[in-house]
């Protein structure tokens, strides 16, 4: 396989030179803190906060995920790699307002083992810590396993539903409580065409034949469910949903979900928009709502091939805290269902 | 010549040639990622080794273990990953362990085993068999813990075969933590790629102790 031709500068930077670029593109709304972290500038005194974090090179989460209604600061990891405790110690700090700090990002062994060790200084600091994991991806564990399950692209939905609540709530049992909701009622499933690539080594994340199909593949590559041949969008999308319908999630006629359709990267907003087309045909039918649509590239692995579902059940409280408009450099909303 | 044991500058020196072995192994350690992980293993562990170089270049440690904290120090904050955080735990809980030695002998390298292998499996939560670094770790373990009366060449020799014979072993076991667990079977035929760089380091310990 060919290595994929990128615009990069010295290929072991790409993580740091990112940041940089990405606190450009937040326009003074956002700072560098520490070796790695950004941070909200105005965070109020006696807010609530909430940290996300992850490797790099998913872009534009996890770091992306920092704004109004969304998080108050990201610990950015080396490209694919968990943010080291130090990283994350700095970003606690600087979020920190007195009321506590909810940490929220994927369930990865390394993100879990360095979180909790920023976890352990920032508790040496007097700073209350709570930590929620994404586990999303239905195809990673069974049901009756879910601290076994990845967290991939649900997270966005999640963290714009943590980051509302965060401003409202009074305290982090509050927002914990939030949070938990969010994550319990969200479920994701990806595929995966084609593998992404390691930025310094150009080398391919996993091997797929090119006549096949990953169903239910994590965005590093991590095998799902089984490799199936390549078939139209429509069957796919079905195939994908179906994983969803048969989780512990019960969606019936009358719910209101936010539908989140992903690119990992290479997937073009032309095909995810025909799997769009068939989604809905397919929630349809079964009476469900969509109270919002999310498409685009916002959860990806590089030139990774392959998309993702992601469904949130709205309870009438998620609903409010949905409704609240949000900005951050990996979405953006309006008030209400608009987008 | 062998050596009984090292003094806190060849400790230093030693864990330098360490991180050389572990920066000229970065295509290989990301290889074998590559069959089970993510393929960057290597590349965080050649990160780790380039601030370890520059960290023990600096120079002013009292003792041993502060060698070898300093190490883990350098591992954990440079590399973060899973790889940076268990790999820093080995070095940092090692060197607690046998706090304030003003020479690394057999007894100490047992003692930085036992302590590093315990926090490395306290963190990550792997025990033996789960296709892991501890897979290496544990019998080097036991293999230093048997060796406290020969001479530290010898020990590390020991220890060293050990951590290979696990490293290779760990080919045989299906992979049930990290990125790795999602392959099960398929996860058969390679070895782990954390227990490859600990084989590299303790083969590289020995090697030096061993005047080499």
């Amino acid at each position: 396989m060919s290595v994929p031709k990128k615009l990069l500068n010295d290929p072991n930077a790409c993580a740091s030179e990112l940041l940089d670029g990405l606190i450009l593109a937040y326009d003074g709304q956002c700072e560098k803190v520490g070796k790695a972290s950004i941070v909200k500038k105005s965070i109020p005194d006696g807010k609530v906060a909430l940290l996300v974090g992850g490797g790099s090179g998913h872009e534009p989460i996890y770091h992306g995920l920092v704004g109004t209604n969304f998080a108050d600061g990201a610990a950015c990891g080396d490209i694919f790699a968990a943010p080291s405790p130090d990283v994350v110690l700095d970003a606690t700090k600087a979020v920190h307002r007195g009321k506590g700090v909810l940490f929220l990002y994927g369930n990865y062994a390394g993100d879990v083992m360095n979180f909790d060790m920023g976890a352990e200084l920032a508790e040496d600091e007097d700073i209350e810590v709570r930590t929620v994991l994404i586990w999303d991806d239905v195809a990673s564990a069974p049901p009756t396993k879910k601290e076994d399950r990845r967290g991939i692209a649900g997270l966005v939905p999640i963290v714009k539903l943590a980051g509302a609540a965060s401003q409202v709530v009074e305290s982090l049992d509050e927002l914990e409580r939030v949070t938990l909701k969010a994550r319990d009622n969200t479920r994701s499933v990806g595929c995966a065409l084609a593998p992404g690539s390691i930025p310094a080594t150009g080398k391919p994340t996993f091997e797929l034949a090119d006549d096949m199909i990953g169903l239910g593949m994590g965005i590093h590559g991590e095998r799902g469910v089984g490799e199936i041949p390549m078939c139209p969008a429509d069957e796919l999308t079905a195939k994908m949903l179906d994983l969803i319908f048969a989780d512990d999630l019960e969606l019936a006629s009358g719910d209101e979900v936010i539908l989140f359709v992903n690119s990992l990267g290479a997937t073009t907003h032309m095909e995810l928009l025909i799997c769009n087309r068939k989604a809905r045909e397919i929630l349809a039918e079964k009476g469900i709502i969509v109270h919002q649509t999310i498409i685009g590239p916002l959860v990806g692995c590089q030139e990774m091939a392959g998309i993702s579902f992601s469904l949130t059940k709205l309870d009438d409280e998620l609903k409010k805290y949905w409704d609240m408009p949000c900005q951050s450099a990996c979405y953006s909303k309006m008030e209400g269902r608009q987008s | 010549m062998a050596k009984e044991q090292l003094s806190v500058e060849e400790t230093v020196a030693m864990l330098d040639a360490v991180a050389d072995a572990i920066i000229v192994a970065e295509p290989e350690l990301s290889e074998a990622d590559r069959r089970l992980g993510d393929g960057d293993h290597g590349l965080g562990m050649k990160r780790g080794m380039e601030a370890v170089k520059a960290k023990l270049a600096e120079g002013g440690f009292e003792s041993v273990d502060k060698v070898f904290m300093a190490v883990g120090l350098a591992m954990m904050s440079s590399m973060g990953g899973a790889s940076g955080a268990v790999f820093g735990t080995l070095f940092r809980n090692g060197g607690k362990a046998i706090k304030g030695s003003e020479a690394f002998d057999s007894a100490g390298l047992a003692e930085f085993l036992k302590a590093g292998t315990e926090g490395v499996m306290s963190r990550g939560g792997a025990k033996p068999g789960d296709k892991t670094m501890v897979d290496a770790l544990e019998p080097a373990r036991k293999a230093a813990e048997s060796a406290v009366n020969m001479p530290l060449s010898e020990a590390l020799d020991g220890t060293a075969q050990a951590a290979e014979a696990g490293r290779d072993a760990s080919e045989d076991l299906i992979a049930t933590m990290g990125r790795a667990k999602t392959l099960g079977e398929a996860s058969i035929g390679h070895p782990d790629a954390g227990a490859c760089s600990v084989a590299i380091i303790l083969r590289t310990m020995a090697t030096f102790a061993a005047g080499n």
